[in-house]
């Protein structure tokens, strides 16, 4: 029996690994970890803002045509989407902390939900793009980089690209490519969070979290934020570059 | 348990500011500004939302040293990134060789 106490005193918790001290240091060392994750994902996604402000920087006037050419208001949609996701997140970690287990589970359903709306945008969107024939090279097969163009003086189809002075329809498609790689990226972080949230809900459903443990609840959470704060720099810098041009 | 949990209230703040931060880029980027200056307040905007999300939805701001060490390791190792890069691509053609 003695033993036994002294057992339970020094693993107080079921879920603390023995190679911890105690609950605080276990979770402390998920959050860092968590972190240090996160850097080498804001160098993999860094990379591609790097190509992108590159080839901005020497295309302007194409990158801006090929960029009013997006959908704004299904963009700014999925950003509203995107954030509110982010707030259910945050709010399924406060649920967690203080034990309540119905609202957080809900928490994480409705977070799972909105992330799932975000990706059936995105696929309109990308739906947009083969039907215009904006698929960048020979990727779809039948269907390579082909856009109308739209002459001046026709009245303005929403189908063509309109191409505003010093912009050619080769440079488009280099946007096209680096649209595709960046927005495909990041809606696979998407699928990955899904699934993760997916995890997290079944393991709340039979209850592992409670206010001592609930590392993976707020790991998860840091990573739904972080491919947030990647569509919050996404969104300007694909959607709304060259909107004020169009007026002038 | 030393843990800090974030009021509702203030996830709840943290979200409406992300929503007007995004009517906001909306709005500027159709607002013709002289110079670069359209894309500055586009990436202004954009930085402002992301501090928000670290420090209140990511908890930073209540997290130990450690956290805050590695997040500007982050941000430090994408300025040399970006500086190095562009510290190149900038200035080619700024001398002329006779080869």
């Amino acid at each position: 029996m003695a033993t036994e106490a002294t057992t339970q005193d020094v693993h107080g918790h079921r879920s603390l690994q023995h190679h911890f001290e105690n609950m605080e240091q276990q979770r402390e060392a998920g959050t860092l970890g968590m972190w240090v994750f996160l850097v080498t994902e804001i160098m993999f996604f860094g990379g591609m803002f790097l190509a992108y402000t590159l080839y901005r920087s020497a295309y302007p006037a194409s990158f801006a045509s090929a960029s009013n050419h997006l959908d704004i208001t299904l963009g700014a949609l999925n950003t509203g989407v995107l954030i509110l996701s982010s707030f259910t997140m945050a709010m399924a970690v406060y649920f967690t902390q203080v034990g309540k287990r119905r609202p957080q589970v809900l928490c994480l359903v409705v977070t799972l939900l909105l992330g799932l709306t975000f990706l059936g945008v995105k696929a309109v969107e990308y739906y947009d793009k083969y039907e215009d024939h904006l698929i960048p090279g020979r990727l779809i097969p039948g269907n390579p980089f082909n856009p109308a163009v739209q002459a001046e003086g026709q009245p303005v189809d929403p189908h063509k690209l309109h191409l505003l002075p010093g912009a050619t329809v080769k440079q488009v498609e280099l946007f096209f490519w680096i649209y595709f790689a960046m927005t495909g990226m990041h809606a696979l972080h998407m699928i990955i969070g899904a699934g993760l949230l997916t995890f997290l809900i079944i393991f709340s459903l039979k209850g592992r979290f409670d206010p001592e443990y609930h590392s993976p609840v707020e790991v998860i959470g840091l990573y739904w934020h972080f491919v947030d704060i990647v569509w919050i720099f996404l969104f300007p810098l694909l959607y709304l570059l060259g909107r004020h041009l169009e007026h002038g | 348990m030393s843990e800090h949990i974030v009021s509702v209230r203030i996830y709840v703040t943290i979200f409406l500011v992300l929503l007007a931060g995004t009517g906001l880029t909306v709005l500027a980027a159709f607002q013709d500004f002289p110079w670069q200056l359209n894309t500055i307040v586009a990436l202004t905007i954009a930085a402002v939302k992301a501090t928000f999300v670290v420090l209140y939805f990511m908890h930073v701001r209540y997290s130990s040293r450690l956290i805050w060490v590695i997040v500007a390791a982050a941000l430090f190792w994408m300025g040399i990134l970006f500086a190095l890069t562009f510290s190149d691509y900038l200035t080619r053609g700024w001398i002329r060789l006779n080869y």
